[in-house]
């Protein structure tokens, strides 16, 4: 293998966070209107679970991930027998395993959001004669649009920055699991460290840029409010 | 016609109490619905608007049954929100700030005609194009007027419309309230606690306690015809009962304002300092009474 700067990581990297923000705002919306108007008894526990990528270390997450794509576990054996799927190292099992990891970064920003919204306001678009559907696409989503943006951003960012899941997931197979953070890995212990700075330097910067436009986004829709 | 039979159980600020709601009402007139707060009023037009389910009865409207269930089972027949001929105008007038006036109106049915029509009633053509958020109140409120008015409900219900608003805009909204009431011919209930509105605007009063309508009349016989022989009457506090040479002076205390009443030592007798009484007057001079438990008064709207 020759080391040296390779754009294909980063390409991986925003392929891999696209379609994990895509597929997790679909998930998150519905799921972020469920829970935001719940009063029910096992909303805790929802949120609980949903919840806990935050605080486990990535790694237990990916390994158990591992354990449950792998074809020793029932979920892993049905998929490859009946649909010859194999999701271990490979691009798909890194993006299960993202929307898994990323799941509570887009569906806290959507959930408060939603939570902002007066009851009265849902009720008047029923009383208009309103679906469900309709109001949630033409009432609650264009009300939320900064908690969205926000959702969306952080999500694709996070995706970006992981490490840890993805190494037990997927490994680092050039142009199918070998993202930018993996690569990073790989150069140093290569003692490659010219690429490495290459790699983090571009990746400071992407962290940074991100960040700042959250906090333009907040800022400026408090003060447009 | 609206027939109901409505029940439900409600956690009050005393245990909980079952709002029973077994009243009849005419098609195109207006009733106002009071009571003091937590008596059920809000829970009686939601349950008509089908935003809050019952515990069990039946909701016939215009010969169509809303809703039909009984205790602890699944209702048989529960018509949701946007099935029912109904307009609800919000306490928080509920407009969708991210659409101008005309966009909340058009949200509801895309008949522009309509929507110029309604604007024009209640005096908004100007402001069409604005943003709830730049609207004075009344100006929100007749825009969420309007938008309710929007899918030409048969039922029309408002809850509080004016309590947020200034003496001078709620005349004109009363105002406007009776023509689109004369006009469209629909059926209005109005949730108010203010006396003068509901004589102005009225037909009828249900008059709810702590989930049971205690009184259902006319604002003219529950204001006014009530007691015959004492036509000038109102309920205060005692503050002071002062000493004045031969004679007692009391201070008594009518809403705002403080009146001062003499009485004669027998009057004085039954009265002490913070008791309830009745202020009338006999043969134009003020009198004073102590009020008797059960008799109408203004407290209870």
């Amino acid at each position: 293998m020759n080391p040296g700067f390779d754009i294909e990581p980063f390409l991986l990297s925003f392929r891999l966070a696209g379609i994990t923000t895509f597929l997790l705002f679909l998930i998150c919306v519905p799921l972020a209107w469920k829970l935001a108007r719940s009063r029910s008894w096992f909303k805790p526990i929802i949120e609980a679970l949903v919840s806990m990528p935050v605080v486990l270390p990535p790694t237990v997450l990916g390994f158990y991930l591992l354990i449950l794509l792998s074809g020793r576990s029932p979920f892993g054996m049905m998929l490859k027998q009946q649909f010859d799927i194999d999701l271990v190292f490979t691009f798909e099992g890194i993006l299960i395993a993202s929307c898994v990891y990323s799941f509570p970064f887009m569906l806290q920003p959507l959930q408060s959001g939603i939570e902002q919204i007066s009851d009265e306001l849902v009720e008047a678009s029923y009383t208009l004669g309103k679906s469900r559907f309709q109001t949630l696409f033409h009432v609650i989503l264009p009300n939320i649009k900064p908690s969205i943006l926000t959702g969306l951003i952080i999500t694709f960012a996070h995706t970006v920055g992981e490490f840890g899941v993805v190494l037990m997931v997927g490994g680092s197979i050039q142009g199918e699991t070998r993202v930018a953070s993996i690569a990073i890995f790989e150069m140093v212990e290569l003692m490659d460290y010219r690429t490495a700075h290459i790699y983090s330097m571009l990746l400071i910067a992407f962290s940074f840029v991100v960040l700042m436009t959250v906090y333009l986004i907040n800022h400026h829709h408090r003060k447009t409010g | 016609m609206v027939v109901t039979s409505l029940k439900k159980t409600l956690a009050g600020a005393q245990g909980a109490f079952l709002l029973d709601t077994d009243v009849e009402i005419a098609r195109g007139g207006i009733t106002a619905v009071a009571g003091s707060s937590g008596s059920g009023k809000t829970t009686f037009l939601r349950m008509i608007a089908g935003l809050t389910t019952p515990d069990e009865g039946c909701l016939e409207v215009d010969g169509t049954v809303w809703y039909l269930g009984e205790k602890g089972q699944k209702p048989r027949i529960n018509l949701k929100p946007q099935e029912r001929g109904v307009g609800v105008v919000f306490q928080g007038y509920a407009l969708f700030p991210h659409m101008t006036v005309l966009g909340n109106l058009l949200f509801a049915s895309r008949n522009r005609e309509r929507a110029e029509k309604l604007l024009g009633m209640v005096n908004l053509g100007q402001l069409k194009h604005v943003k709830p958020a730049n609207l004075s109140g009344g100006q929100k409120q007749r825009v969420a007027l309007a938008r309710a008015l929007m899918r030409q409900p048969g039922i029309l219900l408002l809850d509080e419309p004016l309590s947020a608003l200034d003496e001078a805009m709620k005349a004109v909204l009363q105002d406007e309230l009776i023509k689109i009431n004369r006009e469209l011919g629909v059926t209005i209930l109005i949730v108010t606690h203010d006396s003068s509105e509901i004589y102005k605007l009225c037909d009828r009063v249900l008059l709810f306690e702590e989930g049971r309508i205690v009184t259902d009349t006319s604002p003219r016989k529950l204001f006014v015809e009530r007691e015959a022989t004492q036509k000038f009457a109102f309920k205060g506090e005692i503050l002071e009962i002062r000493d004045v040479d031969a004679i007692w002076v009391a201070v008594v205390a009518i809403g705002n304002n403080l009146v001062e009443v003499v009485i004669d030592t027998d009057e004085k007798e039954g009265l002490q300092v913070g008791d309830s009484v009745i202020v009338g007057t006999k043969a134009f001079n003020p009198t004073i009474r102590k009020f008797q438990k059960g008799e109408f008064d203004y407290s209870r709207l």
